[in-house]
């Protein structure tokens, strides 16, 4: 390393490095450590009955199955807004295009109210749908809602870029071959961007595990029915069931960072076919 | 069979891309679509392709009498080569040229082993034994182009349209192959249009060249005619070195300016390198009066750079080395210039 | 008349000519594009725009009085403050890091991109959690820091603390890429010029950059006023002390108070707005300066 830098001509390797290293190690790194460390003191029967009490696996089945519900619908969504973004003229384009960032730039609180007052059963959309016996807010529909709203941005952003850079040549050689439309769809264009589909997927997923604020004020936080993990970490602080709660937490972080690798593996991959 | 081109105009928003193009290319003939960037050219292919449509009211696409005007590209038979090749990269080589089989409609549709020994036999055909395994990334450019022709050739097209086939590939690779080209549909005997902007490509391999200039046709003809008998300054300038002079009355004195014709222009005597013959100065000569500024060229030809005496043009002269050396001649001396027989033409007023 | 009848018959010819091989029919165009933006405005368009009609539902004057409130008004002041604190401080922090991943090589640098990342990948209650676990009064540091009565947990320190690590990556992660794709030609062309390296970083890196820094800070900016999860868990929800505005619109909504809820949720609405906006004239002005 010192060595490197002894060539470099331009200054501050040293300083921005350190400082870079130490302030991820005291912000992140240290902070992150205890989680894990806390679980140590654990026996592996305690661990084991803090992470797999019944209420405590219902939860993951809630959040795993609602941000997995989630993710599949943003994928299929995502596809076809990003693709009408990238092909199709309209008007106020630039204003729809901006407002796919809304997820990221609205506070989750705020989220998890204004869904709430719009799928309630007078709500705006919710008035229609009660009749019907469909119940959103409340319910493990309402967690859905809420989950596909904050990963709704992810699958858009990952495949826009992707589809702007896709030659329109691809398509017309596939239709000077014979290829019908939805041949060129399936089998040229779908393809090429599968690894972005699945990386939006992957991203939202992950964003929808770990989601808490969108989803309390929807959701009822009924315990076994529509309680998602992060909550039942923080009923369990309350509690004042540290071990608990932070046993739950390491569970969460690992299945982020096998997302996280995951994600990283699969951006990869998706560079493999550019080696030239 | 026969590709024929009436009266096509094409307009994008207020750019006219092509303006009144007719064009007529006989069965089984290599022909040339050459001009410089913007005249128009890879839209007149690909309007023949079916890839683009010409401006509504105007002209008729015709394969072998048959208008196919409006019928889509994928109906037309027509093999289609892009610049850049356009393989499907998350496809194998093999899987690429299989494509247009493997999208016909099941009735149609080859077995799999029929469209493996079609695929192989194409895959021989292009010089590509055994590398159907392999993905685009893992080939060279001259080979991915190749890939490109044995896919657009597995569908069994009455025409192969392609354009600018050896624009992306390096200079050695690109005589290579287009050379190659050339002994390949002597083979095939296809109806083959291909698009450049490089003339000697154009007049090295094509049966015959059509060539354009914003947005029209501005000559046709085998390689032969269009570089002997420009039709007009345009292609006189595109087609190689041309000297442009000012003063015809001078030069008609020393050789047969309108031995080959006239051309409509702006009066001006169009003269190529080769077509001037230089004397050593001598009294009573007759001849254009220059001086010599450089000799260079290390081949069987020799450039000369030269000034008119009286106009102070610049003109440039095309010799045998052993021309030149029966000549010995050195830089700043005096020289007597004039027209060879039979190869100049001058423009006139009148149309 | 002739003519006028031959050109209409052919433009009815080229209207049934075949499409593009790009292009889509237009009614599936229509359809599509109807599709993609009835899922926008189910899923978008409506919350936005139920925030602002149940903050309006009982007129401006109640509206307005639900400001008129000395917690609701401290809630803003906190979060104003913990932005304050922790939008420079990764600011710097982003500085720094992009100017040793950029310009300079050296090993296990993905390593440390990865996990500049990584507090994305936490999700936002185990971010308060974990700094419970570590100055919290079971924590590593709590009987130290009681020792010493000192609070961080349960006061604006943890809330300062729990919201810089929920924004820590966002203006390196903008800056990096950005810095890596610029090189660094320019900077040694300065130092070659006989510029100090602090004059070259003023002058040269800086003014390159400052599209991608204004990006990450905006974007920065809008998560540390709206973090609610991590805050949440580390505020210990003391009205008037430790109440940011998210958390502030919690208790409020659970008091069954929903003009103030949401006449507190519009301001932050309107935060939101004003930073798609920014982020939006940023990404053109960077396009521009790009294309030119």
């Amino acid at each position: 390393m010192s060595s490197r830098s002894q060539r470099s001509v331009l200054p501050g390797f040293g300083l921005t490095l350190g400082f870079t290293i130490f302030y991820l190690g005291l912000i992140v790194l240290v902070p992150l450590s205890a989680a894990f460390l806390r679980t140590f003191g654990m026996t592996w029967s305690e661990f084991v009955a803090a992470v797999a009490s019944p209420r405590v696996l219902a939860s993951y089945r809630v959040s795993f199955g609602a941000s997995f519900a989630a993710a599949s619908v943003n994928m299929g969504f995502g596809f076809l807004v990003a693709w009408v973004l990238v092909r199709y003229p309209f008007p106020g384009k630039r204003i729809v295009d901006a407002l796919v960032d809304l997820p990221f730039a609205l506070p989750t609180a705020v989220a998890g109210i204004a869904l709430t007052a719009v799928y309630a059963k007078n709500g705006w959309v919710g008035q229609y749908l009660e009749p019907h016996g469909i119940k959103v807010a409340f319910s493990e529909i309402g967690v859905f809602v809420a989950l596909t709203f904050i990963g709704l941005p992810f699958v858009v952003r990952t495949l826009q870029p992707v589809l702007e850079e896709l030659e329109p040549e691809l398509e017309e050689a596939a239709a000077t071959l014979g290829a019908g439309r939805w041949q060129t769809i399936s089998r040229v264009i779908v393809p090429q961007l599968f690894p972005a589909l699945l990386t939006g997927f992957a991203l939202a997923f992950a964003r929808a595990l770990g989601e808490y604020g969108s989803v309390v004020f929807i959701s009822g936080n009924m315990p076994m029915r529509t309680e998602i993990a992060p909550l039942l970490i923080i009923t369990k602080l309350e509690q004042y069931d540290y071990r608990g709660a932070t046993a739950i937490a390491v569970v969460m972080l690992v299945a982020s960072f096998v997302l996280l690798l995951l994600i990283n593996l699969l951006q990869k991959w998706s560079r493999r076919y550019h080696r030239v | 069979m026969s590709v024929t081109a009436t009266s096509i105009t094409k307009s994008f928003g207020r750019y006219t891309a092509l303006d009144d193009v007719s064009l007529d290319v006989g069965k089984g003939k290599l022909v040339a679509l050459l001009g410089p960037s913007g005249s128009g050219k890879t839209t007149l292919l690909r309007i023949i392709a079916g890839l683009e449509h010409a401006d509504a009211g105007s002209g008729a696409i015709r394969f072998h009498g048959q208008d196919v005007t409006t019928q889509p590209a994928g109906e037309r038979g027509v093999g289609f080569v892009f610049q850049h090749y356009a393989l499907f990269r998350h496809m194998t080589v093999f899987e690429n040229v299989a494509f247009g089989l493997r999208v016909r409609s099941r009735h149609q549709r080859p077995s799999s082993r029929e469209i493996a020994e079609r695929v192989e036999s194409l895959l021989g055909l292009v010089q590509l034994d055994g590398l159907g395994r392999r993905f685009p990334s893992q080939l060279s450019g001259g080979q991915r182009q190749r890939v490109a022709l044995a896919r657009a050739l597995a569908v069994e097209p009455k025409v192969l349209l392609l354009d600018e086939p050896f624009g992306a590939l390096d200079a050695k690779v690109r005589k290579d192959l287009r050379r190659w080209l050339r002994r390949f549909h002597d083979e095939v005997q296809l109806t083959t249009l291909f698009v450049t902007h490089d003339q000697e490509e154009a007049l090295e391999i094509a049966d015959e060249v059509v060539i354009m200039n914003q947005a029209r046709v501005e000559q046709v003809g085998t390689p032969q005619e269009v570089y002997d008998r420009p039709a007009n300054p345009f292609v006189y300038q595109f087609l190689g070195n041309v000297n442009v002079l000012r003063d015809v009355t001078a030069w008609s004195e020393t050789g047969p300016v309108l031995d080959n014709g006239r051309l409509a222009g702006d009066g001006l005597l169009y003269v190529r390198p080769h077509e001037i013959e230089v004397h050593l100065h001598q009294p009573g000569t007759a001849g254009v009066p220059a001086v010599l500024k450089h000799v260079h060229g290390a081949g069987s030809q020799v450039q000369l750079s030269l000034e008119l005496l009286s106009t102070r043009e610049p003109v440039e002269v095309e010799l045998s080395r052993a021309e030149f050396l029966a000549l010995s001649v050195r830089g700043n001396d005096p020289v007597l210039l004039r027209l060879r027989p039979t190869h100049a033409l001058e423009q006139d007023y009148a149309i | 008349m002739a003519s006028v009848a031959t050109s209409l018959h052919s433009r009815r010819e080229t209207a049934y000519a075949a499409p593009r091989a790009t292009q889509d029919p237009v009614w599936v165009r229509w359809l599509l594009t109807g599709v993609a933006l009835a899922f926008l405005g189910l899923f978008l368009l409506l919350p936005l725009a139920a925030v602002f009609a149940e903050a309006l539902r009982k007129g401006l004057g109640a509206y307005f009085a639900s400001f008129n409130d000395p917690d609701a008004f401290s809630a803003i002041k906190l979060t104003l403050t913990a932005a304050a604190i922790s939008v420079p401080a990764n600011l710097v922090f982003g500085v720094a890091a992009s100017w040793a991943i950029a310009k300079f090589s050296f090993r296990g640098k993905s390593l440390l991109i990865t996990l500049i990342d990584l507090p994305f990948a936490v999700s936002p209650v185990i971010s308060g959690l974990i700094y419970v676990l570590v100055f919290g009064a079971q924590g590593w540091f709590g009987p130290w820091l009681s020792d010493h009565d000192i609070k961080i947990i349960f006061a604006v320190p943890g809330i300062v603390l729990a919201t810089i690590f929920v924004t820590f990556p966002f203006v390196a992660r903008e800056l990096i890429p950005l810095m890596q794709a610029q090189g660094t030609d320019e900077e040694y062309a300065a130092i070659s010029l006989g510029a100090s390296g602090w004059q070259t970083f003023w002058r040269v890196t800086l003014p390159n950059a400052k599209w991608g820094l204004f990006y990450g800070v905006i974007l920065c900016n809008a998560r540390a006023m709206g973090e609610f999860g991590a805050v949440s868990v580390v505020s210990g929800h003391i009205r008037g002390e430790t109440n940011t505005m998210p958390l502030h619109i919690e208790i409020l909504y659970n008091e069954y108070n929903f003009v103030a809820a949401f006449a507190v949720a519009s301001l932050l609405a309107v935060l939101a707005l004003v930073t798609l906006v920014l982020k939006s004239l940023v990404e053109w002005k960077h396009h521009q300066t790009n294309a030119e």
